[in-house]
Parts: C-alpha cells; sequence; structure tokens
C-alpha cells in the first residue's frame, strides 16, 4: 500500500469530534502512556493539553536525553541553484519573481564547498529549486560528485528524481539522504499554493520518500511547512507519514522538521499563524510518540528559540547558513527565505557546549555504507 | 576479588564495566568518568570518528593503556559493520570490535541474523569480535561457533534504561554459554547491574546511564561499585541461595526413617 493510499483512507477522520471530546483528564492520561497512538498524538495537541506544556516539555527532554544523550549534529545547506519553473506561493524563487538568479558553475561549487568545510562543516545539505532543464541531472550528480570530495555525508533538498536517479546517486556515493516537505499534506490547499510547474503534481511529491526509499537511501527527512494548512491536520498527516515509513522501511532514519513559513514574498499572508507556544506543543507531541526518530531545526526560528527548544527534541541543527547560490564564497543570488538564527558554526559550537550539548560534527561517514 | 579477572579473548581484564563515548555533553568528561568508573575497556563509535580529521576527534580524550572497543553503530547490514570494523583498525583502534548491526530503527534492535554473518567474516580476519544481540540460545551457540569472543545480550532496548527485560533468557544463556556474557544496553540504574552480575553475567556495558545522569562522574563511580557487589554476591552464592527453598524439616525426610 502507498503512502497516498493511507492517507486517503484517514479523509474522514473525525478531527473535530475527537478534539471535542479533550479534557485535562484524558491528557493526564496519555501523558502517562509510554506507547502513544495518532489520536493520542491528537491528544497532546488539543487546546486542553496547552495547560500542560510544561509536562510535556519535560517527558520530552527525558526520552530525548535517553536516546540521543547530549549530543546535537550540525549541518549546513549549500544552495547551487535558484532557477525555478515552479510557483510556489510563499517562495522568492518562484518563477514570476524578478530575482537575481545564479547557478554555481563547478568551480563556484568546489569553492562553496570548500568555504563551508573549512568551518569545520562534515555534514551537508545541497539544496536547488527545480527547473530541470537548467540545473539538469547531469549537473546536480556532477555537482555532487564534487562535493563528495569535502564531506562525510550528502542530503539532498532537491526537484523530486526517479527511482533510477536516485539509485544512481546512492550507488555512487554521491548522496545517501533527502529532504523532501510536503509543504501541505491537504490536496486541495495544495493546489492553490503550487499554482504552476511540475511541483503542481501532488501525488508526485508525496511519492518521492518512498521512491527515494525503495533505492535503500539511508535517511529520510519529512515534514510539512507551517503556515499554510491547519496545524493539528498537518500534524496528523506528518505522523501517519512517519509511522508509514517506519513500517515499510524499518531501516531508513526517519526524521522530521517543523519548519514555519517565513517568507520574503511580498503580499503573502499566512493561511494560519502558528505561534511559539504552539510549535513547542507540536514538537514535543512528536517527541513523545517518536522516541527515536530525529528532529531537525533550522534557522528560520531565532537563536533564542533554538536554544531553548533544543533539549526537548532536537536531534540535528543548521548553522552558518545562507539561503542564497554562492552565499559563502561572495556576490550572491537574491535569498530564499528569512533566516532568523544568524551564528557561524564556531559561534553554534560554542553555543551549544555551554548550553550542555556536545556539538556533533561527525555522524556518519558515506564510506562506511559502500561495499 | 584479586584473582577474580575477565579473561575475553585471552587478555585479563580487571573491570567489569565497560563504558561508551557517545552521548556525553562535552567530551572532555570521559578522562574523569573513565577514572571513576575504572574502566580498562571503552566503547567508542567509528561512526563519530572523522577519519579525515581524526586528531579532531573525541579519542585524544581517551586516556592511554585503555583496550578500545570500536563498536559498529550506525551499521544497517553485516557488510557496513565489516567495512567499518576495518576502517576502525586501519585508524589504528586496534583489533577489538563490538558489532552492532541494526536494521530497525524503531525500537533498534539489533538484527541477530546479520551479526552473524558479519561476526563470521571478521574473526576469520583475527578481529576479536564482541557481538551485541537479541539474547537467543541458539544464536548465541551460532556466534560462538562463528568465532565471537564474547557475546553481548540486551537487558532491554537501547535508551530506555529499563534495566533486565530479558532476564529468563540471559539466565539461560549464561548457564549454556561458555564464552563471556556481557550485557549491553538496557542498564539504567546501578541496582540493574548489580542484579545482572549476581545472576552470574560476566561484565556491563553501559553508555545512556551514565552520559544522561546530572552528575556522569559520580554515576560512573557508583556503577563501579554496583558491578563489584553484584559480582561478589555471585561469587559468594548469595544468588543461588535466594532461589532454592531450604526447608527447616524436608519434605521428604520420611523416605529415610
Ligand atoms: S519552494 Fe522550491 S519549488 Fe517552490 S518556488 Fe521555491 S524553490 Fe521553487
Amino acid at each position: 500500500m502507498s503512502f497516498a493510499e493511507v492517507l486517503l483512507a484517514q479523509k474522514t477522520f473525525p478531527f473535530e469530534d475527537l478534539l471535542f471530546d479533550v479534557n485535562a483528564a484524558k491528557v493526564e492520561s496519555v501523558l502517562n502512556k509510554d506507547k502513544l497512538s495518532i489520536e493520542d498524538l491528537l491528544v497532546l495537541l488539543s487546546d486542553p493539553a496547552a495547560d500542560y506544556l510544561e509536562p510535556m516539555a519535560q517527558k520530552a527532554a527525558a526520552i530525548t536525553r535517553r536516546h540521543f544523550g547530549n549530543v546535537i549534529t550540525l549541518f549546513t545547506p549549500l544552495y547551487i541553484s535558484n532557477y525555478c519553473t515552479n510557483r510556489c506561493t510563499y517562495c522568492s524563487f518562484a518563477h514570476e519573481h524578478a530575482i537575481n538568479r545564479k547557478q554555481l558553475s563547478f568551480e563556484e561549487v568546489e569553492k562553496e564547498a570548500i568555504a563551508i568545510s573549512k568551518t569545520g562543516i562534515r555534514h551537508i545539505l545541497v539544496l536547488t529549486g527545480e527547473a530541470p532543464d537548467k540545473a539538469t541531472f547531469d549537473y546536480l550528480r556532477q555537482s555532487l560528485s564534487i562535493i563528495a570530495n569535502h564531506f562525510s555525508a550528502i542530503g539532498i533538498e532537491v526537484y523530486p528524481l526517479t527511482g533510477g536517479q536516485y539509485e544512481e546517486l546512492i550507488n555512487a556515493g554521491y548522496m545517501d539522504s533527502l529532504t523532501i516537505y510536503q509543504e501541505t499534506y491537504n490536496e486541495e490547499l495544495y493546489k492553490t499554493y503550487h499554482r504552476g510547474g511540475p511541483k503542481e503534481n501532488y501525488f508526485h511529491r508525496l511519492e518521492t520518500i518512498e521512491r527515494a526509499c525503495r533505492q535503500r537511501i539511508r535517511a529520510v527527512t519529512i515534514g510539512a511547512l507551517l503556515g499554510l494548512d491547519d496545524l493539528r491536520r498537518e500534524a496528523f498527516a506528518v505522523a501517519h507519514h512517519a509511522l508509514y515509513l517506519q513500517k515499510t522501511f524499518p531501516d531508513v532514519e526517519i526524521s522530521l522538521s517543523f519548519p514555519r513559513i517565513c517568507p520574503l514574498v511580498e503580499n503573502f499572508i499566512p493561511g494560519v499563524v502558528v505561534t511559539d507556544r504552539q510549535l513547542v506543543q507540536l514538537i514535543t507531541a512528536f517527541r513523545i510518540m517518536f522516541p527515536t526518530l530525529g528532529i531537525t531545526m533550522t534557522t528560520r526560528e531565532s537563536a533564542r528559540f533554538r536554544d531553548n527548544i533544543m533539549p526537548l527534541g532536537i536531534t540535528k541543527v543548521s548553522a552558518g547558513v545562507s539561503t542564497a547560490v554562492g552565499g559563502h564564497i561572495g556576490k550572491p543570488s537574491t535569498t530564499q527565505f528569512e533566516i532568523a538564527d544568524h551564528r557561524s558554526v564556531s559561534e553554534m559550537q560554542r553555543d551549544l557546549l555551554a548550553n550542555g550539548f556536545q556539538p556533533v560534527m561527525h555522524d556518519w561517514n558515506m564510506k562506511m555504507s559502500m561495499c | 576479588m584479586e584473582d577474580d579477572r575477565l579473561i575475553i579473548a585471552g587478555k585479563a581484564v580487571t573491570s567489569r564495566l565497560i563504558t561508551g563515548s557517545g552521548k556525553y555533553s562535552d567530551d572532555r568528561l570521559i578522562k574523569d568518568i573513565l577514572a571513576a568508573a575504572e574502566c580498562d575497556i571503552i566503547t567508542v563509535a567509528l561512526r563519530r570518528v572523522d577519519l579525515v580529521k581524526k586528531g579532531d576527534s573525541f579519542l585524544k580524550y581517551i586516556p592511554e593503556g585503555k583496550t578500545l572497543l570500536p563498536n559498529t553503530s550506525g551499521a544497517r547490514t553485516a557488510d557496513e559493520a565489516v567495512r567499518i570494523a576495518r576502517l576502525a583498525r586501519e585508524a589504528g583502534c586496534g583489533s577489538w570490535v563490538k558489532i552492532e548491526v541494526i536494521k530497525e530503527l524503531k525500537y533498534l534492535l539489533p538484527d541477530n541474523i546479520e551479526t552473524i554473518r558479519a561476526t563470521e567474516i571478521l574473526a576469520k580476519e583475527d578481529f576479536v569480535v564482541l557481538p551485541y544481540m537479541s539474547p537467543d540460545l541458539s544464536v548465541a551457540r551460532r556466534l560462538v561457533d562463528a568465532g565471537a569472543s564474547a557475546v553481548m545480550p540486551l537487558g532491554a532496548p537501547i535508551g530506555t534504561n529499563r534495566g533486565l527485560r530479558t532476564l529468563e533468557l540471559i539466565e539461560i544463556m549464561v548457564e549454556e554459554i561458555d564464552l563471556p556474557i556481557i550485557i549491553d544496553a538496557g542498564i539504567g540504574r546501578p541496582s540493574h547491574a548489580a542484579h545482572a552480575m549476581e545472576i552470574g553475567v560476566d561484565a556491563i556495558l553501559l553508555n545512556t546511564a551514565i552520559a544522561t545522569s546530572k552528575d556522569p562522574v559520580k554515576m560512573a563511580e557508583s556503577f563501579k561499585y554496583a558491578v563489584r557487589a553484584g559480582r561478589m554476591a555471585y561469587l559468594a552464592g548469595l544468588g543461588d541461595e535466594s532461589k532454592k527453598a531450604r526447608p527447616t524439616s524436608p519434605l521428604t525426610g520420611f523416605l529415610d526413617t
């Protein structure tokens, strides 16, 4: 069964009834459980549970410490091209925007990789927009082959590829993890936010993670862009997605990310506003339900927020971030979205240590999985 | 107790407590923890060692004279475990290796079949192989045949701190397997460690319980005492006494009169 079918079967799930029935006693009983169902997760995301934020945080912190210890892995994104044929209404790289477009030459890719690796970063996330005629698969493959010489593990956050293309990149040792956010799991809303280009196809995107998992990818990160649809509905879909992947691909490491929308696009108004408290409630609820999943936190959030939420479930953070193409070697392009935490890698390491965390720069080497 | 040495692959080990090196808030703690626990063997996750910049890694905090036990954490197949073990040896971490093959990432339970396969390959290459396993007598026997130097059953899933949930299965292994049996994973409290030693387990490997304590150094010391106390109790035969009822008036005495 594909995840699309799983999600379809949940279309009539009685959200309102379930949430209406939640009271303090129910929240407390869920907090006393060892294993949570998706219904329990919704209980922890309900309004009455908002009064239990502190005990939720305590529980989430204890679970995180037990499973991951006091360590946080660092990574940096590397944008290699911002050409894009899609029209995502919230993104400054969208096709219709007259922005400063840039695609790194292979020489620049190498320079950028060297500049980032000098900061001590060993885990990298390579990003492009979706312009398969410009940032072609061959361009991507060759860029990754250059980047692979400078890092020990490579993730990609690029347009959806075919199974065969994932296979090729994985077997060549050019990448071992994939990040794809569904943006919103709400099919109808998805169409209103994605008004052109190949990304219009909701199901093609939805099935991308499974395509990569079938090629024995090592790790995937999923998530919804928070601010498009109702938070609990998105959380419900993300939780189903995580459960489906855990069950179908037990040897793939699954991580979650909860990016809040922070657009640079003029006139874009998010569908919903997700407050700090709601985000904390969301992350702690997921940590309690999924004790062993990774949770990534990007620099969309402020340094203060990141520092404080880290003990509550976070396992991986970005640092030394530029969301511009060529951001590490001068003459950068327009940035994709506004970042709120501008700390360099060394500042992040210093602050992690000060907060009782060991910054881990190296948590895997792709050479360990190649024969 | 002085001559009660644990022998693994011909090497005498004084301490029956083995600690890990991961999960600490600061690698500089490693030295103090090892001193407090008086460990001879320390596990290191090779996945965390940057083979390009080895000098930067936590290996520099491990004092001379300790036996390094690189583990293959992160391996999902026997082939990956084998590769990591070889990389560890090339990187100068010695020939001891703890095989850890996990291809089920929800509960983080070891894959016994891949573990047997990796043990076979590495034992042939003269590694001292200590496989981490889900407790099971038949698998333990196969690991013995494959050339393991000890077997390391889990007490409870990694990171749960739930103690000896697999007690019955481990007791059977203690009875039947001649190699050292080292409990790895699940030990959350010193009393869990003492209990395991009381039933005749040969050593304890733990990391989470020390690393995530508010005072890891003190916790390391308390585990040292717990492991010693449990071992003494085992040698003294206390475990036996608590199990067998010794009625004051025998129920079968009539047969002799
Ligand atoms: S979100 Fe990605 S696909 Fe959409 S417009 Fe921006 S760069 Fe293109």
